[in-house]
C-alpha cells in the first residue's frame, strides 16, 4: 500500500497535471471573485470563507476523473483488484494520494489567498484547520464518484453531478466554522461536526467505492 | 405480470377518483383560511407531492437493497421506474411551494432548511437518473445506481440536518402528525387525507406501469439477442 501511495503521488507530480493545476485553479477562482463582486474590503471579508471553501472544493473536483481512469485504461486496476491488498485499501490509498496532491497543498496556500480576500487574521488558523480536517472527506467521496463513473467514456460531467451534492454537509460545516472564527465566535461545534463527517466518510465510503469498482471491472 | 394485469386498471381508476375528490373538494368546497385566504388551498397539491417525493426515494432505497442482496431483477427495474416519478413530485412540490410563498412570504424562494434540503434531494434524483442513462450494461447500471442510492440516502439525510445548522427556518412545521394534540382543522384535513391517498395510489400505479414497460423492454432485448445469435 505504501508502494502504491508513492507511485500515485509520483505519477501525479511528474505528469504535471494534478499537482500544480489544482493550485492554479484555486488561485484563479479566488482572484476572479473580486472582479465579480467588486473590491469593497468588507464585502470580500464577509464572503471570503465561503469562496475559499468553494474554490478548494472545485479544485478538488478537477483532478478526480483521472483518479481511477488511467489505471482502468492500462489495466493496472485489474492487477490491483487481484492483488493481496483488499480493494478497499487500494481505494483508501488512492484517495490519500489524491489528498496529498490536492487537499494538502490547497490547505497550505489557503491562508495566503485568504489574505487576498481580506479574511481576518484570526480566521486564518480556523481556515487551515477546517481544510485540513475537511478535505480528506472530499477526496474519499470523490473516489466514490470516480469509481462509479470509471467505465464511462465521458464521465467527467456526470462525476461532478454525482459528487457535488455529496459535498454539501462538508461545505456547510467547513465554511461555517471559518465564518464563526472570522466573526470572533468559537468554532468548536461545526469543527467537531466536520471531523465527524470526515471520519464517518473515511470509514464507510471506501467499501461502497470498492464495490462500485468491482462492478466496473466485472 | 398476471396480477398487475388485473390490478392496473382499477388502481388507476381509484387513484384518479381519489385525486379528483380530494383536490376538487379541497379546491372548491372548503372555506378560505382566515389569514391566508384562498392560497391555503395549494396545500392539497403541495403536501402530498412533497410526501411522495421523499417516499419515492425511500422506496428506491428499499428496492436497491433488495437488488443488492437478493439480485431480484424486477426490484432494480422498479427503482429505475420510480426515479422519474419521484423527481416530478419533487418539482411539483418545489413549484407549488414557490407559488404559495410569493404572496405569503413575499418571495419565490428562501434559503430555508426545508426548501434547501428539497433542492438537494432534487439534485440527488438528477444524478441518479443521469447515472442510469449513462451506463449501457443494465446489470452494471443497476449495481452502480444502487450504490449511489445507498450513499446518496445517507448524505441526503445528513444534508437535511446540516442545513438546519446553517440557517433557521421560515417554513412551518408539520401540518399533520399522529402524536400531537393540535392538528389542522377537520374541514381541511379530510380532503387533504383523500388527496394524499390519491397521490400514493397514483405513485404506485405509475411505478407499476413503468416497471411493466421496463420488463417488456428487457424481454424484447432478450428476444433480439437470441435471434441475432441464431
Amino acid at each position: 500500500m505504501i508502494g502504491l501511495l508513492k507511485r500515485d503521488v509520483m505519477l501525479a507530480m511528474r505528469a504535471g497535471g494534478g499537482f500544480g493545476l489544482a493550485l492554479a485553479f484555486f488561485l484563479i477562482v479566488v482572484v476572479l471573485v473580486p472582479f465579480g463582486v467588486g473590491p469593497e474590503r468588507e464585502v470580500l471579508a464577509r464572503i471570503a470563507p465561503g469562496v475559499l471553501w468553494l474554490g478548494a472544493l472545485l479544485a478538488c473536483l478537477l483532478s478526480l476523473d483521472r483518479l481511477f481512469a488511467t489505471d482502468y485504461e492500462d489495466g493496472s486496476l485489474d492487477l490491483l483488484a487481484t492483488a493481496p491488498v483488499p480493494l478497499e485499501g487500494v481505494v483508501l490509498t488512492k484517495a490519500l494520494a489524491h489528498w496529498i496532491t490536492t487537499g494538502l497543498p490547497l490547505t497550505i496556500v489557503a491562508p495566503l489567498l485568504g489574505a487576498l480576500l481580506n479574511l481576518p487574521g484570526e480566521a486564518a488558523g480556523a481556515l487551515v484547520l477546517t481544510l485540513l480536517v475537511g478535505t480528506p472527506a472530499l477526496s474519499v467521496l470523490g473516489a466514490f464518484g470516480a469509481a462509479l463513473t470509471v467505465g464511462l467514456k465521458r464521465g467527467g460531467l456526470l462525476l461532478s453531478l454525482l459528487v457535488l451534492p455529496l459535498y454539501v454537509p462538508t461545505l456547510i460545516f467547513g465554511a461555517d466554522a471559518v465564518r464563526r472564527a472570522s466573526d470572533g465566535l468559537t468554532a468548536t461545534t461545526p469543527m467537531l461536526l466536520l471531523g465527524l463527517i470526515t471520519l464517518g466518510t473515511v470509514a464507510i465510503v471506501p467499501f461502497a467505492a470498492a464495490g462500485a469498482l468491482r462492478v466496473n471491472l466485472r | 405480470m398476471h396480477l398487475t394485469d388485473r390490478v392496473m386498471m382499477p388502481l388507476f381508476v381509484v387513484a384518479g377518483l381519489a385525486l379528483v375528490v380530494g383536490i376538487g373538494w379541497g379546491f372548491f368546497f372548503t372555506p378560505d383560511d382566515f389569514r391566508q385566504g384562498s392560497t391555503v388551498k395549494i396545500i392539497y397539491l403541495h403536501v402530498p407531492t412533497a410526501m411522495m417525493a421523499i417516499n419515492a426515494w425511500a422506496m428506491m432505497l428499499v428496492a436497491s437493497l433488495v437488488w443488492l442482496i437478493r439480485r431480484h431483477h424486477v426490484s432494480a427495474l422498479a427503482a429505475k421506474a420510480a426515479a422519474p416519478v419521484g423527481v416530478t413530485m419533487t418539482l411539483i412540490a418545489l413549484f407549488t411551494g414557490a407559488v404559495w410563498g410569493q404572496p405569503m412570504w413575499g418571495t419565490w424562494w428562501e434559503w430555508d432548511p426545508r426548501l434547501t434540503s428539497f433542492l438537494i434531494l432534487f439534485l440527488f434524483y438528477l444524478g441518479y437518473i443521469a447515472l442510469w442513462s449513462a451506463v449501457e450494461n443494465p446489470d452494471t447500471a443497476a449495481d452502480l445506481t444502487s450504490f449511489m442510492c445507498l450513499i446518496g440516502s445517507v448524505f441526503a439525510v445528513l444534508s437535511r440536518y446540516a442545513v438546519l445548522f446553517w440557517n433557521q427556518g421560515l417554513h412551518q412545521g408539520a401540518t399533520l402528525s399522529l402524536d400531537k394534540d393540535e392538528n389542522i382543522s377537520d374541514v381541511f384535513w379530510v380532503p387533504l387525507l383523500i388527496s394524499m391517498a390519491g397521490f400514493v395510489l397514483l405513485f404506485i400505479a405509475l411505478v407499476l406501469l413503468r416497471t411493466r414497460s421496463e420488463i417488456r423492454l428487457r424481454r424484447v432485448q432478450a428476444i433480439e439477442m437470441r435471434e441475432r445469435v441464431a
